[in-house]
């Protein structure tokens, strides 16, 4: 019994002491969940996707060794100013309401916002082509916002998801009309083998820079100077083009935007 | 409840944790943000509602569920009894959670690859969520509950059933009269603690687009970024909630006479 | 309808080597196991202490005691996982911070095994309590009289006593744990159901991978109820059978 216990003690002391040692290492937290082609897990338990380059890129330049960090992504911002991560990097908008909590890098990418419905629907990214339709999005998303602000008064209800991936998989089922989410992963979807058979792309929304953001960066703690470190990073690997070669391996255009 | 207001109760130290407790939550109330509460209080309601809906929907439905899975282990024969012990292994043996996913993303999207179910009258409730929320809980509580009233129906004593048939009642009478009241009666002590257990079991159904009072806590995290008083709140709903199903049966078995139990 | 019953029996899908994802749901599995035994062997720490204090402790701490028992069965679990996980590391950080520490780093696994374990403790402090209360007065008396301290009474009389009592309520628990470590899921702890999530996210073979966890987890119940089983005929040798 006596060693039993202290074989628990000794379990749960050294849990908490082994976590202290590293201290040079960033912790980049991504949504712990698929989202493909920026982060998702392959069947090895490792963490694939465009976004994933990229950090490996801009962490090399920066000299910082960054660790893949799982979290719920309901979750990451709670989890960024926690100290249970020290970035995000998981495709998060910039927006003001964000900024209030954190500080974001430079954007590394942005794309318009798009709508995907059942084929044949006769769908289109409108208000008035919305109007009494079901409509899935993320939770705490640019995309939810959107949602709220522009469809949410004539379609029929706005339903809120934790991860695109549950979002895209009712879409599929037929349990909602059309989603709202980022053009590159609904394009991914419907190029997917369950998204082809039965979704397709309607088009982009009309943009709205004060909800759509300013594009895609890093998730920072408010005053860390890993802000600096990131912004300069960013724009060596742009102008190294390093950038454009992990892009060309997964698409076909530029994402940096405008 | 009445333990409160005596003397008994009020010891000097109790008198100071009481104090140190009333500082705390003062403490809570200043210093931590509730400005978000007016604005999200309306749906909070509705999603209280929709929690003690699920609650009470599915302890109803497991109930009469958990009364002919519980009976039939201990009396049925064998091909009804022993499906009943694996319903009750299988349940009980899963994480719920994985079991409402299971349900939702799982055989629901099998219903769509029907068309006959697409084109059905039933098919505007099976694209909701909250049919998949219902059962699973139903389904979860039936199991825990056929557990305890299999045990109930074993443990009335056999000489009372006994005398029921000996007073000429048929096999139904003496189970109407005498073995299920009897049952009930053993198993009225632990529903408590299971409607509690159940009632802590729904926000899980929050994971499959609910809307119940997890849900809302939820969008309210996510709308104002806080991240304890949101969730302060969310605990101190589900107490006051518990509290009530615990006072409310309390009351219940006071109802009940005790004479022999 | 042949279509999906095809994809429900993709079992190449679950191969151990990728691109199967078998040994990812393994490893979640073992991930799972580890945090419950973590947490379990907590509670039992917070319980015995619980238990103590409840039975033998001062006016303050029993209602202390009382609080934390009552909070954490009146609260769903899911809600103070939620609550610990984010919570406890920062409460912890500002408590080191103020004594002047440098901010500790708390792993997942920890703060997984420290969630579980709390929940954990406050019904493993009331099984136990039941069962140190089973224990005649009788021997622990006859222990002190034989000059023993109180912590010898505990070693050698209290604990090896109550035990049989306990078992049944502490096994009951152990199979808790195993499934209430599913809930980490939501925190994005990528243990068994998460795993097993993001599996049938990618692959979209939903119905295989939820079946195939649930699988898992069933037989890690099973098992357990092997060893439980054995461990309550060991126990209870000698003791006359008790008609209950």
């Amino acid at each position: 019994m006596t060693k039993m216990l202290t074989a628990a003690l000794v379990a749960v002391t050294t849990g908490l002491m082994a976590s202290v040692a590293m201290a040079e290492t960033v912790r980049v937290g991504v949504a712990a969940e698929p989202y493909p082609p920026f982060t998702s897990p392959d069947a090895a338990g490792n963490w694939v996707g465009w976004e994933i380059d990229f950090m490996n890129a801009v962490c090399a330049e920066a000299k910082l060794e960054c660790v893949v960090t799982p979290v719920a992504w309901d979750g990451i911002i709670p989890a960024l100013t926690e100290n249970k991560i020290d970035a995000i990097m998981s495709s998060m908008s910039i927006t003001e309401e964000r900024m209030k909590t954190i500080d974001f890098s430079n954007k590394y990418y942005n794309t318009p916002a798009a709508v995907a419905a059942s084929k044949g629907s006769g769908i289109t990214a409108t208000p008035e082509g919305l109007a009494g339709k079901i409509i899935g999005v993320q939770v705490s998303t640019i995309h939810a916002d959107y949602a709220a602000k522009y469809f949410a008064p004539t379609a029929a209800e706005v339903k809120i998801y934790q991860t695109q991936d549950e979002a895209n998989q009712d879409l599929a089922a037929g349990r909602v009309d059309a989603l709202l989410a980022d053009s590159l992963t609904l394009d991914a979807f419907v190029k997917s083998e369950s998204g082809a058979a039965c979704c397709e792309l309607v088009g982009n929304v009309a943009d709205d820079p004060a909800i759509l953001g300013l594009g895609v960066g890093v998730g920072l703690r408010k005053g860390d100077p890993l802000k600096d470190k990131f912004n300069a990073a960013i724009e060596a690997v742009r102008a190294s083009g390093k950038y454009d070669e992990i892009t060309k391996a997964y698409f076909a255009f530029d994402i940096y935007g405008k | 409840m009445n333990a409160m207001l005596t003397r008994e109760f009020w010891q000097p130290h109790r008198i100071g944790l009481a104090v140190t407790a009333v500082v705390l939550v003062a403490w809570m109330a200043v210093s931590l943000r509730w400005d978000w509460l007016p604005k999200y209080g309306p749906l909070l309601i509705e999603g209280v509602w929709v929690t003690i809906w699920m609650l009470v929907v599915s302890c109803v439905l497991g109930m009469l569920l958990a009364l002919p899975i519980g009976l039939v282990q201990v009396t049925g024969p064998w091909w009804l009894a022993a499906p009943a012990r694996m319903f009750c292994t299988l349940i009980r043996g899963t994480p719920l959670l994985l079991q409402v996913w299971l349900l939702y993303y799982g055989l629901g999207s099998l219903f769509a690859a029907w068309p006959e179910i697409r084109q059905s009258w039933a098919w505007p409730y099976l694209r909701t969520a909250w049919p998949y929320g219902v059962v699973a809980l139903t389904i979860s509580f039936a199991a825990y509950e056929a557990e305890v009233m299999r045990g109930a129906f074993a443990g009335v004593p056999k000489g009372e059933l006994e005398a029921a048939r000996a007073y000429g009642m048929s096999p139904f009478t003496a189970f109407r009269r005498i073995w299920l009241p009897r049952a009930l009666h053993r198993a009225l002590p632990t529903l408590s603690g299971e409607t509690v257990v159940q009632l802590k079991s729904t926000p899980l159904v929050a994971t499959i687009t609910v809307i119940d009072a997890y849900a809302v806590i939820s969008r309210v995290r996510q709308d104002t970024f806080l991240t304890y008083e949101p969730l302060l709140f969310l605990a101190l709903i589900y107490m006051i909630l518990a509290g009530v199903l615990v006072f409310m049966f309390s009351k219940l078995e006071a109802l009940v006479p005790v004479k022999g139990a | 309808m042949i279509d999906w019953l095809v994809n429900l029996a993709d079992w190449h899908l679950l191969a151990l080597e990728p691109p199967g994802w078998g040994g990812l749901l393994l490893q979640g599995l073992a991930t799972s196991i580890e945090i419950a035994a973590g947490g379990y062997l907590l509670g039992f720490l917070i319980g015995i202490g619980g238990a103590a204090g409840k039975l033998y402790g001062g006016p303050v701490t029993r209602d202390l005691l009382e609080v934390y028992t009552t909070l954490v069965r009146a609260i769903p679990e899911l809600v103070l996982i939620l609550l610990l996980y984010y919570a406890g590391s920062g409460l912890l950080n500002r408590i080191v911070t103020g004594f002047g520490g440098e901010p500790v780093e708390i792993s997942a696994l920890a703060a997984g095994i420290f969630v579980i374990g709390v929940v954990q403790g406050a019904y493993q402090t009331e099984v136990l309590r039941g069962a140190f209360k089973a224990v005649p007065f009788g021997q622990i008396e006859a222990a002190r009289a034989y000059g023993m301290t109180g912590l010898q009474v505990l070693r050698r009389i209290t604990l090896p006593a109550m035990l049989p009592h306990a078992i049944p309520g502490l096994a009951n628990l152990w199979l808790i744990a195993t499934k209430d470590t599913a809930l980490l899921a939501v925190v994005g702890f990528t243990e068994l159901t998460l795993a097993t999530r993001q599996a049938a996210g990618t692959t979209k073979a939903y119905m295989m991978f939820f079946l195939a966890a649930g699988f898992l987890y069933l037989m890690v119940t099973l098992v357990s109820n092997i060893i439980i089983g054995y461990a309550e005929r060991r126990t209870r040798r000698g003791i006359p059978e008790v008609s209950a």
